[in-house]
């Protein structure tokens, strides 16, 4: 009797916790509120399988308890009975699979418009670079990375002389525009991860990866690095702004290019050399 | 020759054949130090393994104590900084996985049972078996002094990804990988002995009348994930020297081009993909060997305290061997957001959620094996239950992380976390435990103390459960893992904190639990109640022995015949509501028995 009772409030107290929990998650801040929806979906489906099953676990408990002068039943098998099970099994691991892979074909299929950034990674922060006004993104190499140059810049490629460079400060994002993030780390790996936009995806030093996603929503969202990557894993984050138009024309308005980083690390040069 | 119907042969004439192979000769202990140290007595090599496995996974659990203290009460203890955390992290997680696990239920389990349960006198390679643990044992050793190594050990993750795990930014990259690289390299030697003996065993020495469609579940479960670790193994051994390598010489196997604190590296070309790869094709069959070992030992617990045959056999047996098949093919499924190419996603989510199907089946039939028996609520049924009930809930986590979009938020978070404890952390430990107590009176002859039992299942069980269960809307917050400190994040509730203050007391309450039952296994080995021959009537071979604990060679003068399968519980007219596999036809003709 105790094992069924606690069996059954073990379930119940899931169900109830499940329902009542004040720890749920963000309010979406992107296109995939659809993941979100796999989500439920599949808690109702495998939900309703876990409360059955320990139901009846709990009832059997309860109602085959031992007595002295009864015999357990004999059936070695039935294979009405487990074929049956079987192909419902089938149909309800379809029914997950099949609209999941739907959205991921959406997640991996980048809109052609999308706008571009970059997202690079170091132990431990995240620097960010824009396109530009020819909106291409100029190629880069880590064998290219000098103190004047830590993004590692082709400096002769034409592409990325009017690339805005944002390192140490928040990147900005407008609202609405469909955004695709490349990926790149110099040093180890890392993780792109803002819990509102739903996404992430590793950040592999020699390769560029990449996910796309439209900010539906403006506000000041806080980026996670979730690829463990050495001792500062945890302190490894920066804040990203979801803009409306005006806001993100000011604030773009401000940052430098690399052709004037450049200039102003040469000019800092002069100065030092007319100094001595 | 064996007749190719064999098991008819056997039930009609009721007739023994003869033997294929003459008895040989048995290995003789004579002195103590042949008898207990370098013995090559299977049960005895399995106590060893026990023993060294569940004391190396003590201190696994006390790592997990200072983690908990560190999540609980961040700020609030000093000695643990985040270095210390992540080699804990790392620590705790290998040694749980690999070292405790592997090493309990295959080394531990395997050795004490296999040849018990499929009448053999010992394996068939007993020098080699002997080898096999004190090679796990130098493994443990080097495991454990990578811990006084200058730099500490490891703190690169139990996944051990490259390039961080040997680039300076990490703790433990000089000494301590290398050392972790060397011990579980020496720890696939040491497996590969004993892997190939419990297969032998399994193929070779069964004896007369044991079908393989006659085994116990739990020989069909030890079995393929042996098999299973013996193709798996050789991508972990492979992938460590390779890291060895490129950390010890320079290689770039997997370093790409890299700058590390500022300083460009010599390394260039390799592929940090490649490891994580190689390291799940070794690390995602490594679940299962967990897994069907505990599927295996569960379902037999379940049906010897349920007084009925375990429901569907023969489904049962293909599930493991099916699951185990499928295993290979699912491995990038811990690499969704690894930045591979995200067309495999298609793939790997697909054969994922079909091994669900096989994998229900066997819960099905587990509860199904319930209904209508006549339950005894022993220890190691309660042990069972609570088994059936986490791992529905570890599983059923699985089909969210499995089906690869879903898995995008989710990665990385304490969601994972709580469902691969839930999966491959608690539910295989409580069968662990269901088993100890089931065996105990096999081992020592004394049942282990039931008051003493009850609280440990109690509070192991609910404990556990709320340690892990409230974890997962931690990962739906977005919480993610390996963090040595959240901070006032924004978009988190500050009620979390009382949450993890919440699990850590849970966690505490449930190591001490683990104190008593040292305390009772220490106790009643010596104190325990008497417990006779065959104390739970149950009907495999390992309970029939002649003597109890089994002797040297286990079955006296004769070995057992079988013609039967090792669950006729409760079969309509036999007077008893068990017939032992060895007992014949004849002797108990009034039985209807339908399968054998
Ligand atoms: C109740 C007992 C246990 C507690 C309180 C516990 C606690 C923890 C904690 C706090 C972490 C670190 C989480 C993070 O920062 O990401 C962790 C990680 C881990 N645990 Fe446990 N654990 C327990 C039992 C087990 C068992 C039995 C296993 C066996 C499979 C296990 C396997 C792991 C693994 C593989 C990791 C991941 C390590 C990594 O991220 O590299 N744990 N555990
Ligand atoms: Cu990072
Ligand atoms: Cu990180």
């Amino acid at each position: 009797m105790f094992v069924a009772i606690m069996l059954t409030l073990v379930t119940v107290g899931s169900i109830l916790f499940h329902f009542f929990s004040p720890w749920w998650w963000t309010e979406v801040a992107s296109n995939w509120g659809n993941i979100d929806d796999t989500i439920i979906l599949t808690f109702w489906v495998t939900g309703s399988v876990f409360v059955a099953i320990c139901l009846f676990s709990a009832y059997c408990v309860w109602k085959f308890r031992y007595q002295k002068n009864r015999r357990a039943d004999y059936e070695p098998e039935n294979p009405k009975l487990e074929w049956w099970l079987t192909i419902l099994t089938a149909l309800g691991v379809a029914a997950l699979l099949a609209p999941g892979l739907v959205v991921w074909n959406q997640y991996v299929t980048v809109p052609k418009d999308a706008y571009e950034i970059e997202v690079m990674a170091q132990q431990w922060y995240f620097s960010y670079r824009l396109p530009g006004e020819d909106n291409k993104l100029g190629t880069s190499d880590i064998m290219n990375i000098t103190d004047d140059n830590p993004f590692g810049i082709n400096p002769n490629d034409p592409n990325g002389q009017d690339d805005v460079l944002i390192d140490g400060d928040d990147i900005h994002l407008l609202i609405d525009r469909p955004t695709k993030v490349l990926l790149r780390s110099i040093d180890v790996l890392h993780n792109f991860y803002v819990p509102q936009f739903r996404a992430k995806m590793d950040m592999v030093p020699g390769s560029v990866t990449y996910y796309w996603f439209t900010p539906t929503r403006t506000g000041y969202f806080e980026i996670l690095c979730a690829e463990y990557c050495g001792t500062g894993h945890y302190a490894m984050r920066g804040w990203v702004s979801v803009d409306e138009q005006e806001d993100y024309q000011a604030w773009l308005q401000e940052q430098e290019t690399f052709e004037e980083m450049m200039a102003r690390n040469n000019d800092n040069k002069e100065i030092e050399i007319v100094a001595k | 020759m064996v007749p190719d119907n064999l098991d008819e042969a056997v039930n009609k004439s009721n007739s023994v054949p003869d033997l294929e192979v003459k008895p040989q000769d048995l290995y003789h202990a004579n002195s103590f130090i042949t008898r207990w140290i370098f013995c090559q007595d299977a049960k005895v090599i399995g106590i060893q393994y026990s023993l060294t496995a569940i004391a190396i996974g003590l201190v696994a659990m006390v790592l997990s104590w200072m983690m908990r203290l560190q999540l609980g009460f961040p700020e609030t203890f000093s000695f643990l900084g985040p270095a210390e955390y992540y080699q804990f992290v790392t620590m705790h997680g290998m040694i749980m996985v690999i070292y405790l696990l592997t090493a309990l239920f295959l080394g531990g389990f395997g050795n004490f049972l296999i040849p018990l349960m499929v009448g053999a006198r010992d394996m068939v390679f007993p020098y080699v078996n002997m080898i096999s643990f004190w090679i796990y044992f130098l493994a443990v050793l080097i495991l454990v002094a990578s811990f006084f190594v200058p730099g500490g050990p490891t703190g690169a993750g139990w996944t051990l990804y490259p390039p961080q795990a040997i680039t300076q930014g990490t703790p433990g990259s000089g000494w301590g990988i290398v050392l972790m690289l060397i011990s579980l390299s020496v720890f696939v030697v040491g497996f590969t002995m004993g892997g190939l003996n419990y297969v032998i065993t399994i193929l070779q020495a069964r004896t007369r009348g044991m079908t393989l469609m006659r085994m116990p579940l739990t020989v069909w479960g030890i079995f393929t994930a042996t098999v299973l670790a013996l193709f798996a193994f050789p991508a972990l051994i492979v992938s460590c020297i390779m890291m060895t390598l490129d950390s010890l010489l320079g290689t770039s196997f997997f370093m790409p081009t890299m700058v590390e604190l500022g300083e460009k590296l010599e390394y260039g070309g390799g592929s940090p993909i490649l490891f994580q790869h190689l390291f799940w094709f070794f690390g995602h069959p490594e679940v299962y060997i967990v897994a069907l070992p505990a599927f295996g030992i569960v379902s037999d617990l379940i049906s010897v305290h349920a007084r009925k045959n375990i429901f569907g056999y023969r489904m049962m047996v293909w599930a493991i061997v099916f699951i185990g098949a499928l295993s290979f093919i699912v491995w990038a499924h811990h690499m969704y957001v690894s930045g591979m190419n995200p067309w495999f996603g298609f793939f790997f989510a697909t054969t994922t959620l079909i091994i669900a199907v096989p994998t229900a089946i066997k819960v099905y039939n587990w509860v199904l094996t319930l209904w209508r028996g006549n339950i005894r609520l022993t220890l190691p049924m309660l042990f069972a239950l609570a088994f059936i009930v986490t791992f529905v809930n570890g599983g059923i986590t699985g089909l969210f992380l499995g089906n690869v979009i879903v898995d995008v938020p989710l990665s990385d978070t304490y969601f994972v976390v709580a469902h691969f404890h839930m999966v491959m952390g608690i539910a295989p430990v409580l069968v662990v435990f269901g088993a100890i107590y089931h065996w105990f009176p096999l081992i020592t002859g004394r049942y282990l103390h039931e008051g003493m039992g009850q609280f440990h299942f109690w509070v192991s069980f609910l404990g556990s459960y709320a340690i892990y269960f409230p974890m997962h809307y931690l990962g739906f917050i977005g919480v993610p893992r390996r963090y040595y400190e959240m901070y006032n994040s924004e978009f988190i509730p500050t009620s979390a904190e009382g949450l993890n203050q919440f699990i850590t007391i849970a966690a505490l309450t449930v190591g001490f639990a683990q104190i008593v039952f040292l305390y009772n296994i220490i106790v009643s080995s010596k104190f325990g109640k008497l417990a006779g021959k065959n104390p739970w009537q149950a009907c495999s071979l390992e309970w029939q022995t002649p003597d109890v604990p089994p002797g040297h060679g286990n079955f006296g003068k004769e070995l057992p015949v079988v013609y039967r399968w090792a669950y006729d519980f409760s079969v309509p007219g036999a007077k008893e509501d068990f017939i032992p596999q060895n007992v014949a036809p004849n002797e108990v003709p009034e039985a209807k028995a339908e399968q054998t």
